[in-house]
């Protein structure tokens, strides 16, 4: 089977209390290829906890994850991921950064450099090959960490709030760059934000996860993505169907953080 | 205490005197600042006082040592130097008290000098003459060419008019007379405010000791193997101690059986000060090059494998997954990621344990050795050559601060990704 299948996938750590926090329970998920998933939820419901699972920086305590049907045990280049922030080498300069992946792998400069230059074109880096990456703005080191990823070209690209640190203006010109590298690559993303806009704006599937269990709340399948890649964001977030999903979705957050506060003032 | 104060008014009339003749013209953002105070930022040291401050040291270390690069009317007083006299009034047995005068010629130290002559004048009681150095002082035997010696119960009554009794003095223009519990008068010629210069050389003596030193050396060795010596043992034990003392921290930032087995070890060592271990080295190696160098090599081990370590450990765990998710092996992740991440932390360690080297390198040295910076000072502390011994110490410090600014060049170089992460 292609695509990308996690099988009731279960995650417990131990505290040294004796106690244990179920981070995740029995979440399972099927991902067809070049389908584009953001996942949203409170803090604490297991979104980062699922991605590490999936990227192999840790292995789950039941269940399992397969990719184009072999299963996942660490990580690999098939798995490319995207971090916040901070994943840049400060010892190498862009073009250096982007071609890591390639280089690593044992390619020859001539076999990468078209690649990689055609990435930077791509992000809008091309006059800032030669720079440093700590003297580039923080929305620009954002676009080597992507182009970083694609030039080893994975078969899945986990995102974890890739954009959370950055200002609204650069943000949204980044979630249009997002969806224009999906479409023209059509590798298959997942996303994980903070902001329930940009998860309806890019998301062509949305997860909900709840907390404590860590679970699958709910699932939306939403044409904003498609719609976001001809039109203009700020268009496709007037759209009835938007403000609506998107009014639902915070209350559905709402409810769950009023839940866990509750939770903490019974215990306490 | 006069220097102090001859000081702290240079400090307050240069300030005073510069904030009413300069007038700021530089009109850059933190001109603009209306908070200062408190704004560490805003805080840039004033060059002018900078160079005040140098001047200052100068021009207090010279007028205090009746240096010829200070002009005569800023020395301090010096030590009087001349003819001095003074009248006693001696009493005998059976004779009327009677005056004499004493000549006393006060020469510089160093000089050949002869007592002046005299004319004996009239009474009993004959005039003398003596000879004293600056800054030392002299018995004068003034009963001696006396017609009534000690055995007729001579006596000094009085100097310049003023009755003396023994342990007692007088205090004349010239300086001190003072007379010892025998009865024998004393003198001391005025000493000024200067410093002598076995104490305190003037700056132009230590400058002449620097090029004579150059040229013709000292103890067997020109002042560029003493110094080079010094810096040889320096760069050789730093050298060591990071061959095996990054690999060490490498280590311990990478594997737990290694850090458990070197924490307890590293940990005890590193409060431990280098020159408590120069004994123990001595012993076992001797005063050689063998047992400067192990001193050395432990100096700067503990510190390049903590700052290894902390190099390590100071990683982020986001450039690691990165790697790994990019395809990188464990080589490639050691050689790309975690060396370069770490090497701002070695440099500052570098630079840490340099500086320790080259303290201990002295220290070491005043303790025992045949050549070398400490060693020239420490045998010249010996024969109360000051000025080798000031000399030698603003040496150490140039090439202290020297070694410095070659680390700091050489970090700017080499990782200027520091502290940009």
């Amino acid at each position: 089977m292609s695509g990308l299948e996690i099988e009731n996938l279960s995650m417990r750590f131990d505290l040294p209390n004796c106690s244990s926090v179920q981070a995740l329970k029995d979440v399972s998920l099927h991902l067809a290829e070049g389908e584009l998933l953001s996942v949203l939820g409170p803090s604490g419901c297991g979104k980062t906890t699922l991605l590490n699972i999936v990227a192999g920086f840790l292995a789950p305590t039941e269940g399992q994850i397969r990719l184009n049907g072999h299963t996942v045990t660490g990580p690999a280049a098939e798995r490319g991921m995207v971090f916040q922030q901070g994943a840049l080498f400060e010892w190498m300069n862009v073009r250096e950064n982007v071609a890591f992946g390639p280089r690593m792998a044992g390619k020859r400069e001539r076999d990468w450099a078209g690649t990689v230059d055609h990435l930077l074109e791509v992000v809008g880096l091309r006059d800032f090959k030669e720079k440093a990456v700590y003297e580039l703005s923080g929305g620009m080191q954002q676009r080597v960490a992507l182009a970083r990823c694609l030039a080893n070209d994975p078969d899945v690209i986990l995102m974890d709030e890739p954009l959370g640190a950055l200002d609204a203006l650069t943000r949204e010109k980044m979630q249009s760059l997002v969806l224009k590298l999906w479409k023209e690559t059509g590798k298959t993303i997942i996303l994980i934000t903070h902001s329930v806009e940009e998860a309806l704006l890019l998301g062509e599937r949305l997860l909900v996860m709840a907390p404590r269990p860590g679970r699958i709340h709910k699932e939306y399948r939403l044409p904003f993505a498609d719609l976001g890649v001809g039109e203009d964001l700020r268009t496709v977030k007037k759209h009835p169907e938007f403000n609506k999903t998107r009014e639902e979705i915070l209350g559905m957050i709402w409810d769950m953080e009023e839940e866990i506060m509750g939770r903490t003032e019974e215990t306490q | 205490m006069i220097v102090l104060l001859i000081y702290v008014a240079i400090f307050v009339a240069s300030f005073f005197l510069v904030k009413l003749l300069v007038h700021k013209t530089t009109r850059d953002f933190t001109a603009r600042k209306t908070v200062t105070f408190g704004d560490e930022s805003a805080v840039r040291p004033n060059r002018i006082a900078s160079v005040i401050s140098v001047l200052t040291i100068f021009l207090l270390w010279g007028a205090f040592t009746g240096s010829s690069w200070v002009p005569g009317f800023l020395h301090a007083p010096g030590p009087f130097v001349g003819d001095a006299t003074f009248t006693y009034t001696a009493e005998a047995e059976g004779a009327a008290p009677d005056d004499a005068t004493v000549t006393v010629r006060v020469f510089p130290v160093g000089e050949d000098v002869e007592a002046p002559e005299v004319d004996p004048g009239a009474g009993w009681a004959k005039d003398d003459s003596d000879s004293v150095g600056a800054w030392r002082s002299g018995l004068i035997r003034v009963d001696r060419n006396d017609g009534y010696g000690r055995d007729e119960g001579h006596t000094v009554v009085a100097v310049n008019g003023e009755p003396i009794a023994p342990g007692g003095e007088v205090i004349t223009e010239f300086g001190r007379v003072g007379m010892s519990p025998k009865g024998t008068l004393n003198f001391e010629p005025r000493k000024g405010w200067q410093m002598e210069p076995i104490w305190l050389p003037p700056p132009e003596a230590v400058l002449a000791r620097l090029k004579e030193i150059a040229q013709d050396g000292y103890r067997d060795s020109t002042l560029w193997e003493h110094l080079g010596w010094s810096l040889f043992r320096v760069i050789a034990g730093f050298f060591f101690g990071a061959l095996i003392g990054i690999p060490l921290g490498y280590a311990m930032g990478l594997s737990d059986w290694f850090r458990g087995w070197f924490d307890p070890i590293v940990e005890f060592m590193r409060p431990v000060p280098p020159l408590a271990l120069i004994p123990l080295v001595i012993i076992w190696a001797g005063i050689g090059e063998t047992g400067k160098i192990i001193l050395l090599f432990l100096a700067a081990l503990w510190i390049m494998a903590i700052a290894a370590r902390s190099g390590v450990s100071g990683v982020k765990i986001s450039k690691v997954h990165a790697a790994y998710s990019l395809g990188a092996s464990k080589a490639q992740i050691m050689r790309h990621v975690i060396v370069p991440n770490s090497l701002p932390e070695i440099f500052t360690g570098a630079r840490v344990a340099m500086g320790v080297c080259w303290g201990t390198v002295v220290a070491a040295e005043l303790v025992a050795a045949e050549k070398g910076a400490g060693m020239m000072i420490m045998v010249a502390s010996k024969f109360q050559l000051t000025d080798i011994v000031i000399m030698g110490i603003i040496l150490i410090g140039v090439i202290g601060f020297g070694i410095d600014i070659l680390m700091r060049f050489a970090e700017k170089a080499l990782v200027p990704w520091k502290g940009r992460g």
